[in-house]
This record gives C-alpha cells, structure tokens and sequence, in this order.
C-alpha cells in the first residue's frame, strides 16, 4: 500500500531545479505530484511519478542523487474538516509524520495528502485499522 | 636513572627496553655511527638506486667515517618509493620479509614498506618505549582503535602494547558506540588512536550519556596526524586522561620514531635506530639543533628497507635543552606542519589533511570536498564546498541540516576555524588529474 517516493538533493542556485525536470522529461518521465522543500543553500525535491525507476535513472544519469523513500497517499474527505479528522486518527495511533503535501489532483470525489511517516508500515496498518483509505499506488497513478 | 625492579609503577624507574633512552650521549653516539656505517653498507650493496646516487657522488660506505658525514649522502624522497613501486628499494630477499604495509594511496599508487622478523622487534620496541613514556605499562587495560589492516597504525601499536604487557582491547577504528562500551564494561585504562576520532568519542559518549571523566580511562595515545594544543586541551578536559603526542611515518617504520614523556614538552625521537637530521628545505643544509627546518630521517636498523636521509616534510626544530625526565635521546617540537601542503588562514595553520580528518570524523566516510579561501574586507575566509553523496543525502530537511551543523562543528573543532559550510550536488567539484587538488587559494586574484 505504500508508494515509492524519489527525492533529490538541488542547490539553491537558479537553472537547477529546471535541470533536474528536463532530465526527466528527457526520458518521458511524468511527474505526478513535486514538493520542494528549500532551505538557504539547498532544496530536496520529492517526486511521485508513475515509474520511479527510469526517474532514479533519469535524474542520476544527469549526476543527481535520486533516493527511494516510502510514503503514504492518504484518502482525505473534501469537505472542512477533512484532513483534521485525518490527523486526528493519525494522533491517536500515535504516528510520527515526517512531512506531507498534497497530491496534485483528487481521485474520485476525494482529495490525497501523501505523507513520510517515520514508519510507514506501521502508519499503514493503523490507519486501516481505524477505517482511513490509504490509496493503492496502482489507483493513484492510473490517472 | 638506575634500573630498578619495580619499573612497572609509574615513576619509579624504567622498563629496561627503554634503557637506550637513558644512554650517555658518548655512548648513543659510538651507537649510531656503528650502526649508520652498517646501514649505508647495506644499503649500498642492496639497493640499486641508492648505490647508483652514492657512485654518481663518489661516494662508498668507507666515506662515513663520523656521524657528521651522513650529510654527504643523497635524500631519499617519497617519489623514490612511488617510482620503485612496489619493492624496488628492499634490501632483503622476500623471503626474509615478514610483513608489508603500504599507505592508503590517494595519488594513485601506494607507498609500500617491509619488515624482516628483526625490524619487527626493533618495531614493537620502538612502540615498547613509546607507550612507556606515556605511563602505561602492564597491568594496563589499552584500547587500540588506530586502523588494522595496510595502514601501520593498528599492527605497530599492537605489538608494542603487547611487548609492554598491557592488555590489549584490538577494536580497530570505527564504530563509536561499540567502542565507548567496551571501554567502560572492561575497565578501560589507555586508549591509543588518532586525536580527531578521540575527540569524536568524546562527543559520542556525551550523546549517550557516558562520562569519561568518571571511567577509569587515565591516558591517551595518539598520533598519524597534526594536532594542537587547543585540541590537546580539549581532549585532556573533556575526558580526565592525559594526552600524550607520538610521531612516526610509515616510510621509516609507522609509529614509534618519537613519543612525548611525562613533560608532554617535545617528543623524544628514538634516535638510535631513526637518526634525526633537520635542513632547510630550500637549500638542503644542514641545521644546527634548535633552528626550525625539515626533518630528515635515517634509519639505523631496518633491514628490510632501510631508508637514507629521508625527507619527511615534517617542519619541526631538535630541542637543545635537557629533558626533566631525565631521557638523553634528542626531541622535536611538535609537528604542527608540513612544508607542502599547509596553507596559513588568520594567522592559524591549516592542513587538508585536518580538513579531510574532520569530514571523516562525522559520517566514516570521505566526501568530495574544496577548500576555497577567500578574502573580504581585509578578512580571510574559509569556504569548504562538500558533495553530497548518496549515503549523506536524506529526504528530509532537518537531517540535512544536522548533517551540515555536525560537518561545520567537526572542522570548526578540528582546525580553531569557523568555515563556511556549503553543502553541493554531486560531480560539481571539479576532478583533476593525478593528486586531487583540494585547496582553491582566490585570497589575491
């Protein structure tokens, strides 16, 4: 149930992100959902594309660095306190998140927050377990 | 000094393989020129390059007739080792040699040394001596964590731990939480390894709760590179022991050329078997003790390779005054640098190596790394540019900037310095060829 998120180191220096796209797009890698995450000096780039493994190529074949990461693509009601009541279940099972951000587009009638849990195993197992959709990678990237 | 029984406790006499330390300097110097006349003899019937520098100067083993005659004889460099790569200047059959070591290499091919089973034992006696001007002595729990393997470190001070009867812990470098648990479980009383990686543990311990201060852990060995007196400072407080410095280079045997005493003021060289000479390094003269130059090493004993007037590139100058501890054998001020590769950064001396040390210290492993000095409003800079590398980059934010804090604090302790820490993608410091290039100097351009 977990999905393979890649991410990159890119310095905080202008043409480097557009770089790292066209080294993807180069190979016809389709990126689903990006998340940034910058500091002063340096970006990490998180990616979740439909192959991420000619995205891991892509991007070291262009001397990035490209890691492996598993995450979760949680199902959130679109509606106000949708993604509260989420957190909630994820509190009470006494989860650790990492990060999260949004995923791109909705599947169905409902929005997808992908969330680094420090454990994502167990993340998965708790949230099913208190009736959260956790999305299969198959479903989320068939769009 | 007289020998006495009880050389085992601390102050009261001397181990008697430490005896050659005590020697009437008449009779040390009768010592060496026997020995540097039978050196040069070996040397000259058994390595071709050495015979061949010797005949081009006219020179034969009859022309040493006085110590002061070394000086007529040809440098020995460290190129001569790489261009003779690998056993071009052993002067003992293989068969007579025991063990091989050879340097890590970064210039491509290794520096390679050998031992016959005697240079062994004049080795470990060497180490023997070392680690008694130190204090230790049997009875003591050691904690050997310098590398085992090629690199002398580990193997030379085994053995003389070993010789002196002290127990030894064989933990080798690496794994720092290990290694801050067998010293306590066990007692541990002496620990040899390099200054950087002890200061390491120091900060390790903290981080797990273990006070050295309150172990039974009283005194530290350590050698294979520069270090201060600040960092000296640091380790001595920071972990209850006292610091004792010891030089050596592979090329003459690996540790135990020469070792601090208990007057922590100077180290003693083991001048009867490594002849101390110190030159200027730009017109090879030879200084009078007590002028500051490079120091150049004769080998009195090593059979297997020995090694004539070997530049060391190791700037230091001989002590002339006495020791308090009573030792005859002549010391050096310690090294604080090399004459090639040492660059000066608000009146602070800095070498790569230390660079190089305090990026090990963090993660075991080497990065790519720059070093860019840079001058603004009359102040010098110091930049260090560090690749990431696919074992250092995490995916996420904080440990990243852990990774940069802990990088930016180790050179910080290693050099004095406050560096400019730059973490940089990957294959973007540019490669050259041959001997990597680490220092960009843009101070006057």
């Amino acid at each position: 149930m977990k999905v393979t998120q890649i991410s990159s180191f890119i310095e905080n220096r202008p043409g480097r992100l557009h770089a790292a796209c066209a080294a993807l797009a180069a190979k016809g890698v389709n990126i689903h959902t990006l998340s940034l995450a910058d500091t002063r000096e340096f970006g990490i780039l998180r990616l979740i594309v439909a192959d991420p493994a000619a995205a891991k190529a892509a991007l070291e074949g262009a001397g990035y660095i490209a890691k492996f990461t598993d995450v979760v693509a949680v199902e959130v009601p679109d509606d106000a306190g949708g993604l509260s009541r989420i957190l909630a279940h994820v509190d009470a099972a006494g989860l650790n998140i990492e990060y999260m951000y949004a995923f791109s587009t909705t599947v169905g009638e409902h929005a997808i927050v992908i969330i680094r849990f420090t454990d994502a195993d167990r993340a998965v197992a708790e949230l099913q377990q208190r009736g959260v959709n956790v999305i299969e990678p198959v479903k989320l990237l068939a769009q | 000094m007289m020998l006495r029984e009880n050389w085992n406790d601390v102050g009261q006499g001397f181990h008697p393989v430490s005896a050659p330390d005590y020697l009437p300097t008449a009779q040390l110097h009768e010592l060496q020129l026997r020995r540097l006349k039978a050196i040069v003899a070996r040397a000259y019937e058994n390595v071709p390059l050495f015979r061949e520098r010797m005949d081009e100067r006219g020179l034969t083993p009859a022309s040493i007739e006085s110590l002061a005659d070394l000086a007529k004889l040809p440098f020995t460099i460290k190129t001569d080792l790489r261009d003779t790569y690998p056993f071009g200047l052993f002067a003992s059959p293989m068969s007579e040699v025991v063990r091989l070591h050879a340097s890590s290499g970064t210039t491509g091919k290794p520096i390679v040394v050998a031992y016959t089973q005697e240079d062994l034992q004049v080795w470990a006696s060497a180490m023997l001596r070392t680690f008694a001007s130190a204090g230790i002595h049997r009875g003591d729990i050691v904690q050997n964590a310098y590398g085992y393997g090629l690199f002398t470190g580990g193997l030379g001070a085994h053995y003389g731990l070993e010789a002196i009867g002290a127990t030894v812990v064989p933990t080798s470098g690496g794994n720092s939480d290990r290694q801050i648990m067998l010293m306590r479980d066990f007692g541990v009383t002496g620990i040899s390894c390099t200054p950087s990686y002890f200061l390491h543990l120091i900060e390790r311990a903290q981080e797990l709760g273990v006070d050295l201060r309150e172990l039974p852990l009283r005194v530290g060995v350590f050698g294979a590179e520069p270090w201060s007196d600040g960092m000296r400072e640091r380790i001595e407080e920071g972990a209850g022991i006292k610091a004792y410095d010891i030089y050596g280079l592979s090329e003459i045997t690996g540790p135990g050329v020469g070792a601090e005493c208990s007057a922590q003021n100077g180290l003693h060289i083991f001048e009867d078997h490594f002849y101390p000479e110190i030159i200027n390094p730009e017109t090879l003269e030879v200084l009078p003790d007590g002028e500051e130059g490079e120091l150049v090493l004769t080998t009195l004993s090593k059979r297997a390779m020995p090694m004539i007037r070997y530049r060391t590139r190791d700037i230091t100058r001989i002590i002339t005054e006495p020791c308090s501890c009573g030792r005859t054998i002549r010391r050096i001020d310690r090294i604080r640098r090399r004459s090639d590769d040492m660059f000066i950064i608000r009146g602070v001396n800095v070498f790569p190596s230390q660079i190089e040390t305090a990026l090990l210290a963090v993660e075991g492993t080497l990065p790519h790394y720059r070093i860019i000095l840079t001058r603004s409003k009359g102040l010098d800079q110091m930049g260090v540019e560090v690749e990431v590398s696919a074992e250092l980059f995490s995916d996420q934010v904080r440990a990243m900037e852990e990774l940069h804090h802990r990088l930016a604090h180790s050179i910080e302790r290693i050099t004095g310095i406050r560096a400019g820490l730059r973490l940089v993608e990957p294959h973007t410091i540019p490669r050259s060829e041959g001997k990597a290039r680490r220092v960009w100097d843009e101070r006057n351009s």
